[in-house]
């Protein structure tokens, strides 16, 4: 064969391109208009927005706002990668918040539009992943821990309960996201969550493999859902998901293990090529406002990064741990820093550990 | 009748619109993500088109060759099991009152009209430990003594295992072995039967001989249909699997999605498709041999 394909596939603007042509077709005669439709496309996390917080921002603004949802940031990413589809604000999480930024995914946010920046926690204000907030604001922040069944448990303190065989094996669901399940063992093992180093990797992937004979399931975002079923009694889970179930059962707890975990922190951004850029900073300063964030956060329960609405929460919020952690378990939290080499390790790891 | 060589412009202006179909959203995503797969990526968002093999010498690697073997051998014994059941239903059907059997067709493609995600949620609430069938024999057990005779009822652990994945698997393509069996086993002339029966074969010999060979293309269609979309399904292993359920289809919705390693997706995903070609070719090869013999 002499015919060698060698080109330099830009799928990315080709698609985006065509996808551009394909939206000025349809679009053309709102184009003529000079202020922007009032319409506003919102990519999120299900369960992750208060439930009057649309229609208020509706009333406020005469915007209106079409959310769709997606499960984990790998689809948000997946989804997004070929060029934007539409949407105007979107929700990641800190790595991929680094990741989007580093292809390019994300438009710069334009300050003097968002007044209420002011609202942030002074923790928030800057971050490593973006540094100087370019690009992202801080939404919700919030742990990895173990969900557990108070009743059948008797100590959820340390990651071994869910990682080793115990009295509980059988009855245990670990994430599905190989990056986070391996992370967490690798501080269990005494390491960094975001290790690379070949010797800890193996010894967590081995440690994960023999500890599949306790574990019942790796549940992708449901293991809440598995805890209050009573199909099992402890659960690696985010915090607000099990904070969520904890609301309904009396006998259901949470803790951030002792060696540490992973801290996240999701973030509001504008990806590239979104149809309407105003709609999205006056969304994203929506949020930010005072009663917004409060009513927000007291929905979905988990921290919010916004100060002036945590100050209008009740202590039931601002007191429970399991929102807000003691502040020597989050010095033993990691963020979660993105890597190709990292991801690509990982993958492979995980693929291993759910073969063997 | 006109040949369609007489008449050009008739024939092609029905036959454009499934040609521009089959082009633009079969044929050219296709032969993008087979050229994909000899790609490489070179940053988080694009890959170069290097005519690499390494992505199908990946695909070999042990790992992977072990997750393949195992999503054939899932669905070999789930093609059975669908194939086990719906002969009976079939013949059920062909054989009923002719005014059941529009009803009873519409109630095998009843599952048609829910979507697939929710079905396969429904089966949870039905299997899990505190779910309805757990619940069912608890109280059968309560009701025969038992509880007082042998001890309290033991729940089943009934999901989270291979077996729940091909009980999932029957019950999502159970209709499309279904219908193509339907449509053999009503075109079968029924004298070859009676002619079976009055010569003295037993309705063994008769169905194995006679009924079995005639209706092969149905039963061999229906294979088709069901085998191949199990060999890479990843749904119903994601859900209703255990810590080892991952089946290929897994590893290449990883690949697109957390791993965001597209070339080696496609490599995999044109990897399974190679191994059906492959399939089907032995398939038209046996058909073939047999043709002189057999007689169908």
């Amino acid at each position: 064969m002499t015919y060698t394909p060698k080109y330099r596939a830009s799928r990315r603007s080709v698609l985006k391109g065509s996808g551009a042509a394909f939206i000025g077709l349809t679009m053309l005669p709102r184009f003529a208009m000079s202020a922007e439709e009032k319409k506003l496309n919102f990519y999120n996390w299900d369960t992750y927005i208060g439930e009057t917080t649309l229609a208020d921002f509706n009333k406020a603004s005469g915007i209106e706002v079409k959310m769709d949802l997606y499960a984990d940031n790998a689809e948000l990413f997946a989804k997004l990668k070929e060029g934007n589809p539409g949407y105007d604000v979107i929700i990641p999480t800190n790595d991929y918040v680094e990741r989007m930024i580093a292809a390019g995914m994300l438009d710069t946010l334009d300050s003097s539009k968002i007044p209420n920046l002011s609202n942030v926690a002074d923790a928030f204000k800057d971050a490593t992943f973006d540094p100087g907030r370019k690009h992202s604001v801080p939404y919700m922040w919030g742990t990895l821990g173990i969900g557990y069944r108070k009743s059948k448990v008797k100590d959820a303190s340390s990651w071994k309960a869910v990682l080793e065989e115990n009295e509980n094996s059988g009855r245990i669901s670990l994430l599905g996201d190989g990056e986070s399940v391996i992370g967490v063992a690798l501080q269990y093992l005494g390491h960094s969550f975001n290790s690379v180093v070949p010797a800890e990797m193996k010894a967590a992937e081995e440690l994960l493999i023999a500890g599949k004979k306790g574990v019942k399931v790796y549940a992708d975002d449901n293991g809440q859902d598995l805890l209050a079923s009573g199909e099992v009694d402890l659960a690696m889970e985010w915090n607000g998901d099990i904070i969520q179930v904890m609301g309904e059962d009396d006998d259901l707890s949470y803790s951030v293990p002792g060696e540490g975990s992973l801290l996240w922190q999701d973030c509001v951004c504008i990806p590239k090529g979104a149809p309407h850029p105003d709609n999205a900073h006056a969304f994203i300063n929506y949020l930010l406002d005072a009663d917004a964030g409060a009513l927000i956060a007291d929905t979905i329960q988990y921290a919010t990064a916004n100060a002036a609405a945590k100050a209008k929460m009740d202590a039931t919020y601002t007191g429970n741990p399991g929102i807000f952690p003691p502040d020597e378990v989050i010095a033993k939290c990691e963020a979660s820093l993105y890597s190709e080499e990292k991801t690509k390790l990982r993958n492979e790891s995980w693929t291993r550990i759910q073969a063997a | 009748m006109e040949s369609w060589k007489q008449n050009k412009a008739v024939f092609w202006v029905t036959a454009l619109p499934g040609v521009v179909w089959l082009l633009l959203f079969f044929l050219i995503p296709l032969a993008l993500i087979w050229g994909m797969s000899f790609g490489e990526k070179t940053s988080i968002v694009d890959i170069e088109i290097t005519g690499t093999l390494a992505n199908y010498l990946r695909s070999f690697e042990a790992v992977y060759v072990k997750i393949i073997w195992k999503s054939i051998w899932i669905s070999v014994i789930s093609t059975a099991v669908c194939l086990a059941i719906a002969y009976p239903i079939a013949f059920g059907i062909c054989f009923s009152p002719a005014r059941w059997r529009p009803l009873l067709l519409l109630l095998v493609i009843l599952p048609f009209w829910i979507n697939l995600l929710i079905r396969t949620y429904a089966l949870i609430a039905v299997f899990r430990t505190r779910g309805t069938l757990n619940f069912t024999l608890e109280w059968l057990w309560d009701l025969a003594f038992l509880d007082k005779l042998v001890g309290p009822y033991q729940p089943l652990e009934l999901l989270y295992n291979n077996g729940a994945v091909i009980v999932g698997m029957v019950y999502v393509f159970m209709p499309f072995m279904v219908l193509p069996l339907y449509a053999t086993i009503e075109r079968l002339d029924r004298s070859y039967l009676e002619a079976s029966l009055d010569l003295g074969a037993s309705q063994w010999r008769t169905f194995f001989s006679v009924t079995v060979p005639l209706t092969m293309p149905g039963i061999v269609s229906g294979i088709i249909l069901v085998f191949i979309p199990m060999l890479g399904m990843f749904l119903v292993p994601d859900l209703l699997g255990g810590t080892n359920a991952i089946m290929i289809g897994n590893v290449i919705t990883d690949q697109f999605k957390a791993a965001n390693d597209w070339p080696f997706g496609a490599a995999l995903s044109f990897l399974l498709m190679y191994v059906t070609f492959a399939a089907l070719a032995v398939r038209a090869f046996i058909g073939s041999r047999m043709k002189g013999g057999v007689g169908v």
